[in-house]
């Protein structure tokens, strides 16, 4: 006769007597099959065997409590017994018990296993199609949005009462106002590195004095508005798109279109226009600020006073540097704002959804604002500036 | 018919509130409410919309922190749980949220094994086995177990939020409007479920309910929230005696009438 008993110090659990006699297993429950105890005894029940072609019989008896779990897993013992070519017989249940046992009988209906994980390389394989045949898509889509909101964007110019001035001030408080000391900072610091970076080097040709041309030309040209445009798509590409999205699940979007509201009028152009105001700003701060970090550090390391750095700074730099930068901040807002809303507008029904689109937003962002800067650099070296 | 009885012993007892007290800023949502829910009894807890029925049940799972009172559940004052003893009679209770509140990135066999992952410790043929039980069990179709939340109708949500809530087998199941937004043949038949369920594992069932003929099919008991506390709290028959306004007028306006009628048809 052997034992198994879930029993731990003071409390009582379940357990199981099993004794055979003959061609006769006799199986005697008792204690709290309850989901705590009785799980400890799955994997001895599962090493149960009885005289095969013989009789299990099933005392429950002395079982003091039961619940869904302590059942089941009974149940499932008897069952898999059964198949084995046994004869079940359960005695002396309490109506509590069979109940419960009954109820499991009830719900045994085969479930259907979990969709096959299918051969890696497969998976690879059809992950790529399906991911060119959505960026496909997805761009006919992007071009698609681009229209609409240019044409809503037209038709604001054409009657501008339709602008909603409360939000647009909104937007640009928290995209262009409350940016302001992180793009500060980043630049400041950008300009530093640059400089010291740029006077170790020169210093060996005795080249010290071009650090200005350097620090000139790189932040007015390329980094002022770069990194705002990055710190920007970091900041309010993705929260747009986490705002949006969150009214999507919420079908706010969809209130909003059945009470006769645009939601590219209300939800997109404010943003948009916020963005394609607000950066060129920005892109001016970050330029100043770049200059003033580069200035110091060649001032402290390279001894270049503000007086010839602001000098040189004047007879190097045209004017045309400074605009090359500047220019590409309203088109970097423009596609920001865009893909951020864009993104928005595209989750589906869920939590997960709104994530996954957010990160798109910022990687597509960037992406996206790395190509139209190489393609400024290729236009603007064949016009000669 | 009175809202509490300390002759009572706490053994009988599934909760105990004593003077509990919310309030948010200078809002205040409940005063010096007590209430006792005895164990094995289906509540319901009906009360004008933004009376704080939903704030009273996240008070009583620890969702929310009341200024005032003491709250027992199973015998135990929970505020004073320690992390642990705290952790395991969380497993004592379930909660369905109003509108089912499943984790929309696992399946639902996936999130009924949530909570069996948590506190148990099952192989995984069983984990498998248990959520196409419990599945069965709130009556979804098989198919269900590896649909994801968003693929579901509202009802099958509800369903399926039921059966995440039952996982554990718990002493008692929380349910916040459990039929709202239910069409009437679901909303009965959901009914009948949580009858059915409650003949056959005898949990004690807490349920927030608008539904007049919810509150007749099912509850043993009724408690009326009102005036910032529970102002009664007593049998159907005893809620139609009552002369306060606004029970008088939940319980004998045209929509109770037609509820009575189809009880007694
Ligand atoms: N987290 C919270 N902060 C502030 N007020 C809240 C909060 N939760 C609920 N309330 C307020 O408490 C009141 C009761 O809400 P609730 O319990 O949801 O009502 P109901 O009885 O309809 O379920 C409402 O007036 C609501 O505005
Ligand atoms: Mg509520």
């Amino acid at each position: 006769m052997t034992a198994i008993d879930s029993s731990t110090d003071g409390t009582q659990g379940a357990w199981l007597r099993s004794d055979v006699q003959d061609r006769l297993l006799v199986l005697a429950a008792g204690g709290r099959w309850n989901m705590a105890s009785a799980v400890r005894l799955q994997v001895d029940l599962e090493m149960l065997e009885g005289p095969s072609g013989g009789l299990v019989e099933l005392n429950a008896a002395e079982i003091t409590g039961i619940d869904s779990t302590g059942a089941w897993l009974l149940y499932r013992t008897l069952k898999r017994l059964r198949e084995e070519g046994l004869e079940t017989r359960l005695v002396n249940a309490s109506p509590t018990v069979a109940e419960m046992l009954d109820q499991m009988a009830a719900n045994d209906v085969p479930h259907p296993a979990a969709p096959p994980v299918e051969n890696g390389l497969i998976r690879v394989v059809r992950h790529m199609g399906e991911t060119t045949e959505e960026i496909f898509w997805e761009v006919i889509d992007g071009i698609a949005f681009l229209g609409l909101v240019m044409q809503t964007l037209g038709g604001t110019l054409l009657h501008p009462s339709r602008l909603r001035l409360t939000p647009l001030v909104f937007h640009m408080e928290k995209v262009g106002l409350n940016a302001l000391p992180i793009v500060g900072l980043i630049s400041f610091l950008i300009g530093v590195v640059l400089a010291y970076q740029g006077a170790t080097q020169l210093q060996k040709f005795g080249a010290e004095v071009f650090v200005v041309d350097l620090i000139g030309v790189s932040v007015l040209r390329e980094i002022g508005i770069l990194l705002t445009a990055i710190v920007v798509a970091g900041r309010s590409g993705s929260a747009f798109t986490a705002q949006i999205g969150s009214m999507k699940v919420n079908e706010e979007v969809d209130a909003m279109r059945t009470l006769g509201l645009d939601p590219i009028q209300v939800l997109v152009i404010p943003r948009t226009l916020a963005l394609v105001l607000m950066l060129p700003l920005l892109a001016f701060f970050s330029d100043i600020m770049g200059l003033l970090g580069g200035g110091l550090m060649a001032w402290s390391v390279l001894d270049v006073s503000p007086g010839q750095f602001i000098e040189r700074l004047n007879g190097s730099i045209g004017m045309w540097t400074f605009w090359v930068g500047i220019i590409k901040a309203p088109v970097f807002g423009l596609l920001i704002a865009l893909v951020g809303c864009y993104e928005g507008l595209q989750v589906a029904n869920s939590a997960e959804s709104v994530g996954s689109r957010t990160t798109r937003s910022v990687v597509e962002s960037i992406f996206l604002v790395m190509i139209v800067d190489a393609v400024f650099s290729i236009f603007f070296a064949y016009i000669g500036i | 018919m009175e809202v509490i009885n300390d002759d009572l012993p706490t053994t009988a007892m599934a909760m105990r509130l004593r003077g509990v007290k919310n309030q948010f800023g200078a809002q205040v949502i409940h005063e010096s409410l007590d209430l006792d829910v005895r164990r094995g009894e289906i509540l319901g807890i009906v009360g004008g919309s933004g009376t704080g029925k939903s704030v009273l049940l996240r008070t009583i799972i620890g969702l929310n922190t009341p200024q005032m009172g003491r709250i027992d559940v199973l015998g135990e004052h929970v505020a004073a749980l320690g992390p642990n003893d705290r952790h395991e009679i969380e497993a004592r209770w379930g909660v369905l949220f109003q509108d089912g509140a499943l984790f929309s990135s696992l399946t639902v066999a996936q999130n009924i094994q949530v909570p069996l992952k948590e506190h148990t410790e099952m192989s995984d043929v069983l984990l498998d086995e248990i959520a196409a039980l419990k599945i069965s069990m709130v009556g979804l179709p098989a198919e269900a177990g590896n649909k994801y939340p968003s693929e579901l109708s509202g009802g099958m949500r509800k369903r399926a939020g039921l059966a995440r809530a039952l996982a554990l087998d718990p002493d008692i199941v929380f349910l916040d409007e459990p039929t709202a937004g239910l069409d009437p043949i679901g909303a009965a038949e959901f009914d009948q479920l949580i009858l059915r369920l409650h003949a056959a594992m005898g949990m004690t069932v807490f349920m927030v309910t608008h539904d007049l003929d919810s509150l007749h099919a099912i509850c043993d008991r009724i408690a009326v929230l009102a005036e910032k506390r529970v102002i009664v709290c007593g049998t159907m028959a005893e809620m139609m005696q009552q002369a306060h306004p606004w029970i008088h007028e939940y319980f004998h306006g045209p929509r109770a009438r037609a509820a009575i009628a189809t009880k007694e048809a």
